[in-house]
């Protein structure tokens, strides 16, 4: 069937998966995990070298002629924070495509949506590609869509928790609400999850401690490739309506006469 | 004589009149995907080698590393 692709930023991604750099065993199996998601874009954090500065790069195990990376703001509690951390990322040469992260409570690491708001606004002017990590609202959604996010993220659950998508009919109402694509971000636990999103209409999801976290984190990386697929596939075909009774799938004419 | 700076946190002697540069290549940095803030401000690659560190300049060295 024939299907668009993801655009984020003026660039086109085939593949719907977004994954993770963090919390996997060993680098080795990050970059074959990585391989077997099929995904085009990579989320990485900007945290403080160790000094003094000769220890091995999380880059030495990540093709980035393949690969786009996604500097998120995870750990930013304020605007101020972010937007500093996403013009260090752009000095670092990590490209202009940002994973806005305005984090607004430790326990949950739900997000500060008005911190997020204003860091939208200002990066998108700046001319970033935004793509802001909120929660499963859709004013605030659309708020996002009207700063500039050149998407949105809604998180499924929160970060690392693998709940789940939790309220399926507000990322629904988020899809009728917002032209941008829609990403989940966060929450996903397992591959029918994944599914789900994307049988929504969701344009995308956006995974880390799913695949890292697993036990066999590179053939979860697969399971999610084809859950995410699946789930598109199934979105883009048109589902049967869900109804209460029966209805067979053999003709009623034609049963043979068993009376005595 | 010299000048107390702080670097990803560590207070740091160094000589006075050190470069953004001098001090990347003092303390061994690769240079790919790196950046630099000096006092909250982000410091652009074309300023390594004239950006001179006085005392009590906060720095922060970055690069990427795992996160989702």
């Amino acid at each position: 069937m024939y299907d668009t692709n993801l655009v984020l930023g003026g660039k086109e991604f085939t593949s719907r998966l977004i994954v993770g750099t963090g919390k996997y065993s060993t680098l080795p199996i990050m970059r074959d995990a990585h391989e077997a998601s099929g995904a085009e874009i990579v989320t990485i954090a900007v945290r403080r070298v160790s000094l003094p500065g000769t220890g091995e790069s999380i880059l030495d195990y990540i093709d980035t002629k393949r690969f786009t990376l996604l500097p998120n703001t995870a750990g930013c509690y304020t605007a101020d924070e972010a937007i500093r951390t996403c013009y260090l990322a752009r000095e670092a040469g990590l490209g202009e495509m940002v994973k806005l992260e305005v984090i607004g409570d430790q326990r949950t690491l739900f997000p500060d949506v008005m911190g997020l708001l204003e860091a939208t606004k200002t990066l998108a002017r700046e001319g970033f590609t935004v793509m802001p990590y909120t929660n499963d609202d859709p004013v605030m959604a659309k708020k996002l869509q009207d700063a500039g996010a050149a998407c949105v993220m809604p998180l499924g659950a929160p970060i690392g928790s693998g709940l789940g998508i939790r309220n399926p009919y507000n990322i629904k109402i988020i899809l009728e609400t917002v032209t941008v694509p829609v990403i989940v971000d966060a929450g996903v636990g397992t591959a029918s999850d994944a599914a789900i999103a994307m049988e929504l209409g969701c344009d995308g999801v956006l995974m880390n401690t799913a695949i890292a976290g697993a036990q066999d984190a590179v053939s979860m990386a697969r399971a999610m490739k084809l859950a995410v697929e699946a789930g598109r596939l199934a979105y883009k075909s048109g589902r049967i309506g869900k109804k209460l009774y029966a209805t067979a799938s053999s003709p009623l004419e034609g049963l043979p006469d068993w009376t005595s | 004589m010299s000048v107390t700076i702080t670097v990803n946190g560590k207070a740091m002697d160094v000589e006075p009149g050190l470069t953004v540069e001098g001090l990347l290549v003092l303390l061994n940095v690769k240079r790919e995907y790196t950046a630099v803030a000096v006092n909250r401000e982000v410091t652009p690659k074309s300023s390594y080698g004239t950006l001179k560190l006085s005392d009590g300049d906060k720095v922060e060295i970055v690069r990427p590393m795992g996160g989702g």
